[in-house]
């Protein structure tokens, strides 16, 4: 117990150091490119009536002329301001074009929900047919084997042509690559369910719902959850990619934009996000996992 | 698959524990009402070129406690899966209250030989899970009673909201027992339940299931390796000779009185003649009527009270452990 509790705070201890390593770097780094402010220079006439004419603020416009290179690397303040800009109002709606990351992230993970679901929905019936059903197996075994190692992204010219529907291909296209890994480890599972327990039930004449249901799920529910979680993650993956494809909103669409925008600032945020947001999508499978796991 | 009509109890089935004459060596099987009757039972496993046992003939009294012994490899777990309508023989029938058994029923009660407790599942659960089974029209409260009776019988009242994984192997065998017992079959069928067990614990359940057994007249078909587990629990003995054509050879009716307890069965001297014959039966006799050499129809035997010509002077070997090989 002592020792465990030490390994715990000798790891967080050097998780802490490597972060503070990391940020040195960066900081260290991105210090040449902060110009050493230097004075603005001051706007000809000239070009403070085209800023009037254009319907832009002038001393503002001097202002931002002053401020480091706003494509290059961001220093560590500059990172710093951004993340609490972004978080100080997550959820704001300018129009199509700019919206708040937690919006973005709400429409990527509502997309994620929706085929992620559905690949449930299908494919763990499925899975159960297949692993209960030696035939079933055998007949679709190499429809699996052929589908399964297509880039999810490869069926996206032909969802977009046959749905007509950006916002639907992105969803299909989630669907697609959530729907292997869940298939193959319900099979695996429902067909691994121990003989003796299955004979079990054949002895007290249990029905074949209940038997499904009270014997081959719970026993099999270890293995299928694996499969659940390797497939949200394979889904997090994809979603951004998707979702650069189609546009239109996302957290995908958010980090193309931004990177169009040439800000990096924003770019790097996002990235930030999706980690922990994919970290958080399997910390919760984590748990369900743990919930469902027996120990024979 | 069959519909399991056919195997359900009968409402005409008379009711369970029957009176039987007690406190003497049991009457001869054919002065009985059979429960159970199995004809020239026979099973070739594919791509054998002879069947494993053929020609198995023998009858089950209702409340008889019935032990088979054998070599591995003699097929008694093949007899045992026939029973319970869980494997099809390849010839011959099985019939239990005339009616011929061909699927899996809740008359029949299995304890399997690793106790296939579902490991999800808590002890009330697991047990309760085969009563919704056998009464699925029952209130909670009358499950829950009926789950608590007979955890109390197998004396894991304490355990009873354990997990399978927090139980010694011989709690999880009771458990798998008391799951047999609750569903109050006709009849009972074990797969060599103490096999895995150590001996002390083996002594335990032992008394246990002798005590359950004898409370509720059940009807039990046992495999065991164990010659004198048979002698303490069982009313006939059946030997089976070696694979392959295995048969059941000999019926040896236990000569000591029921009342029998563990602890004082070795110093009667009728458990040693039984012993020996049982013994002798194993190590000399069983090999040698292999091949189908047994006769089909076993004679009924009971040694030490049947004149049988002993060496005059023959001492009584001690007790000691008959080295029987394990199931595979």
């Amino acid at each position: 117990m002592i020792n465990t509790r030490s390994l715990g705070f000798k790891a967080t201890l050097l998780s802490l150091l490597l972060l503070a390593l990391l940020l040195g770097v960066w900081h260290l780094a991105t210090l040449g490119s902060t110009p050493v402010a230097a004075p603005a220079p001051a706007l000809t006439p000239e070009q403070t009536e085209y800023a009037k004419l254009m319907g832009k603020d002038p001393a503002a416009l001097a202002g931002a002329a002053a401020a480091p290179a706003k494509s290059g690397f961001p220093t560590l303040a500059q990172m710093g301001a951004v993340i609490v800009r972004h978080l100080s109002q997550p959820f704001y709606d300018n129009g199509p074009n700019d919206k708040g990351v937690g919006l973005q992230l709400a429409h990527s993970l509502g997309r994620v929900a929706l085929g992620y679901g559905l690949a449930a929905l299908l494919a763990i019936p499925l899975g159960f047919v297949i692993g209960m059903s030696p035939l079933a197996y055998r007949a679709l075994d190499p429809f699996i084997q052929v589908l399964k190692p297509i880039s999810p992204l490869a069926w996206m010219p032909l969802a977009l042509y046959t749905i007509k529907d950006s916002a639907i291909s992105g969803i299909f296209v989630i669907f697609i690559c959530s729907l292997w890994p869940m298939l193959i480890n319900t099979a695996f599972g429902v067909a691994g369910v121990r003989r003796e327990w299955l004979n079990v039930a054949l002895t007290l004449e249990v029905g074949p719902l209940r038997r499904a249901w009270e014997v081959i799920l719970p026993a099999a529910a270890p293995t299928i959850l694996t499969g659940m979680r390797i497939s949200m993650g394979i889904a997090w993956l994809v979603i951004v990619a998707a979702e650069m494809l189609v546009g239109g909103t996302g957290i995908g669409t958010f980090v193309w934009n931004e990177w169009n925008n040439l800000s990096l600032p924003n770019v790097i945020f996002a990235i930030g996000v999706i980690g922990v947001v994919g970290m958080l999508l399997d910390r919760v499978f984590a748990q369900l996992q743990k919930a469902v796991t027996y120990a024979d | 698959m069959p519909t399991d009509a056919a195997t359900k109890t009968p409402a005409a089935s008379p009711p369970q524990g029957q009176a039987r004459p007690l406190g003497r060596g049991p009457a001869p099987a054919a002065d009985r009402a059979l429960l159970v009757q199995v004809e020239a039972l026979a099973k070739t496993y594919p791509g054998a070129a002879e069947p494993v046992f053929d020609a198995v003939n023998f009858g089950i009294a209702e409340g008889e406690f019935v032990c088979i012994i054998g070599h591995s490899g003699c097929g008694k777990t093949t007899i045992l899966n026939v029973l319970a309508g869980l494997e099809q023989a390849s010839d011959g029938h099985v019939f239990m209250d005339r009616r011929e058994v061909v699927a899996p029923g809740l008359e029949r009660g299995v304890v399997f030989q690793g106790h296939a407790l579902m490991p999800w599942l808590t002890v009330r659960q697991n047990i309760a899970f085969a009563v919704r089974s056998k009464w699925p029209g029952w209130r909670a409260a009358q499950v829950g009673a009926q789950v608590e009776k007979f955890v109390g019988l197998v004396g894991l009242a304490a355990a009873i909201d354990q997990k399978p994984q927090a139980l010694s192997g011989g709690m999880k065998q009771r458990v798998g027992i008391a799951r047999a017992f609750a569903i109050e079959p006709r009849m009972l069928l074990l797969d060599e339940p103490f096999g895995a067990l150590d001996a002390l614990t083996r002594g335990t359940i032992q008394d246990e299931l002798l005590k359950i057994c004898a409370a509720t007249r059940q009807t039990v078909f046992m495999i065991t390796h164990d010659v004198d587990e048979a002698i303490l629990l069982a009313d006939r003995i059946l030997l089976m000779s070696n694979g392959p054509r295995a048969r059941v050879a000999e019926v040896v009716v236990n000569t000591m009185a029921r009342s029998r307890q563990r602890a004082t069965l070795h110093h009667d001297p009728q458990f040693y003649r039984l012993r020996n014959h049982l013994v002798d039966f194993l190590v000399a006799r069983s090999q040698a009527l292999s091949h189908g050499r047994a006769p089909s129809h076993p004679p009924e035997v009971r040694p030490g009270l049947a004149p049988e010509p002993e060496p005059a002077g023959a001492p009584i070997s001690p007790p000691h452990v008959l080295p029987l090989q394990r199931k595979a």
